[in-house]
């Protein structure tokens, strides 16, 4: 079964900008797919797509075979891990233990269970020690990572990344590049940063104007500047992409 | 990032005080606010048996008297007023020092100040012994209201990060030549502050999305086991019982 199925996916905000034109997209289990665009392509209005924070005006998402509706709401936030650009949006609680806790906790672990939740998500990001600490004595590379652990916590489906390495120093981000790499789940990173999508993800999508512009290995998509250009996406200076070897 | 703001009033250690649970030192600190507020101003000797009863608190508590006292600066308004109060006052007079002050007036001002250094001082041992996020865990037990609780845990959670935008931006209104030196910059600022009240609604509206992501139905979960024992009920309660006790002898 695929991780996610997107289908036609239209919407229209309220004061009728259209972000979304039609958007096609399937993530099978366990694929690491990069999402790329410029700014304003529509990137974070799909992602609020992907766990029904806004409802689809036309076209379906589904998520392990769970259609993202009213009713499924609480079944597909489970499922949909969504990591948040800025670490202090998404870590509201007085320590890192209550932050992590809060998602399984609501999902109705208790005791035992729920503490074994929190400590599991906090090893796998390596950020165990860190557990009784308030979220704002972290450093920002260090707030990302348990920002991770608080949707690992949920046992997502799929790990949704808004723009995971803005703002972090070379290390923190090598740090987070080896947390994401560790992990055993799908991962839709949503990204404008080519080579750490080059990095972590086999496969990458380009959505442009609100819809899907291409599909393939990022290593092809990044190495075709004209499709880049046509984009509105470049490589960073000093950077170049040999072009493969053969055609896939 | 600026660090240990808000561990200004708590004083780590691990005396019987602070091992107490938390319910029981909120309702502690409560009733025992309850009964120094009932109190006939007349009776002086019951308040000093309060202040007794307190400073036997601190002790257990090993809280030093000057981590009381500086905290206290917070009533100073209060004190103030409170001297205010004799020499506005109406009614019948008399002399202390050559200066006129009015009878009820010494009565009202005595009366807040008793009251109130009873009460800050309470709160102070409280807090000194107590973390406030398991001040919240108690209040939470206790069942205050779930909304009050969570507007004190996001205040507790974001007022560094609020501060330190507040900073940014003053930072930023420096650099720019900017200096705050009479009314006429007042318009500036207060422009800062309506962008910053923006920022911080923004930000609401975003961890409150973060909120719904991870399954937030309106309720907090109920975080972190602070269960009390009978026994612990009853020595928390010792301190407001036993001011109960000395306002029954007083009257």
């Amino acid at each position: 079964m695929n991780s996610l199925e997107v289908s036609r996916l239209a919407y229209a905000y309220p004061d009728g900008t259209q972000a979304l034109f039609g958007v096609d997209l399937t993530i099978g289990r366990g694929e690491r797919v990069a999402l790329l665009g410029p700014n304003g392509a529509g990137k974070t209005t799909l992602v609020m797509h992907l766990n029904g924070i806004l409802t689809a005006g036309h076209g379906t998402v589904t998520v392990a075979g769970t259609p993202v509706r009213k009713d499924t709401l609480k079944e597909v936030r489970r499922r949909v891990g969504l990591v948040f650009q800025d670490p202090d949006d998404q870590l509201f609680m007085p320590t890192v233990r209550d932050d992590v806790a809060f998602g399984p906790a609501n999902m109705g672990l208790t005791g035992e269970e729920l503490e074994r939740a929190v400590k599991g998500a906090l090893e796998r990001v390596g950020m165990l020690e860190a557990i009784d600490r308030p979220p704002h004595h972290l450093s920002f590379g260090q707030r990302r990572r348990v920002a991770v652990a608080t949707v690992l916590a949920m046992e997502p489906e799929i790990l949704v990344l808004d723009e995971p390495s803005s703002n972090l120093d070379p290390a923190a981000r090598r740090e987070l590049a080896e947390v994401l790499r560790s992990l055993d789940v799908t991962v839709l990173m949503v990204t404008h940063d080519l080579p750490y999508a080059l990095e972590l993800c086999e496969r990458s999508l380009i959505l442009s104007d609100g819809v899907i512009a291409a599909d393939g290995p990022t290593r092809e998509l990044l190495a075709d500047t004209g499709l880049l250009a046509a984009h509105r996406l470049e490589l960073p200076y000093g950077f170049a992409i040999p072009a493969p070897a053969e055609p896939a | 990032m600026g660090a240990g703001h808000h561990h200004q009033l708590y004083l780590p250690g691990a005396s019987a005080v602070h091992r107490l649970p938390p319910q029981c030192k909120l309702l502690a600190a409560f009733a025992f606010a309850v009964v120094v507020v009932a109190t006939p101003r007349e009776r002086f000797w019951a308040f000093a048996a309060y202040a007794l009863l307190l400073a036997a608190v601190a002790w257990a508590a090993r809280v030093p008297p000057g981590h009381v006292l500086r905290r206290m600066a917070i009533e100073l308004p209060f004190v103030l007023f409170a001297f205010l109060i004799p020499v506005i006052g109406l009614g019948e007079r008399t002399t202390v020092l050559g200066l006129s002050l009015s009878v009820p007036g010494l009565w009202a001002a005595w009366n807040i100040l008793a009251k109130a250094t009873l009460g800050v001082v309470a709160s102070i041992l409280l807090a000194a012994t107590t973390e406030p996020r398991v001040i919240l865990l108690g209040a939470q037990r206790l069942r205050v209201p779930s909304l009050l609780v969570q507007i004190a845990m996001f205040m507790l959670r974001y007022l560094d990060v609020i501060l330190d935008e507040m900073r940014r931006m003053r930072v930023a209104r420096e650099s720019r030549g900017f200096e705050a030196r009479d009314v006429r910059q007042i318009p500036a600022v207060a422009r800062s502050a309506g962008a910053l009240f923006i920022r911080s609604y923004e930000r609401g509206e975003r961890v409150h999305l973060a909120m719904l992501s991870r399954g937030y139905s309106g309720r907090m979960p109920m975080l972190g086991e602070v269960s009390a024992s009978a026994a612990q009920w009853g020595v928390a309660l010792l301190l407001p019982v036993s001011a109960l006790a000395v306002l029954g002898l007083s009257l």
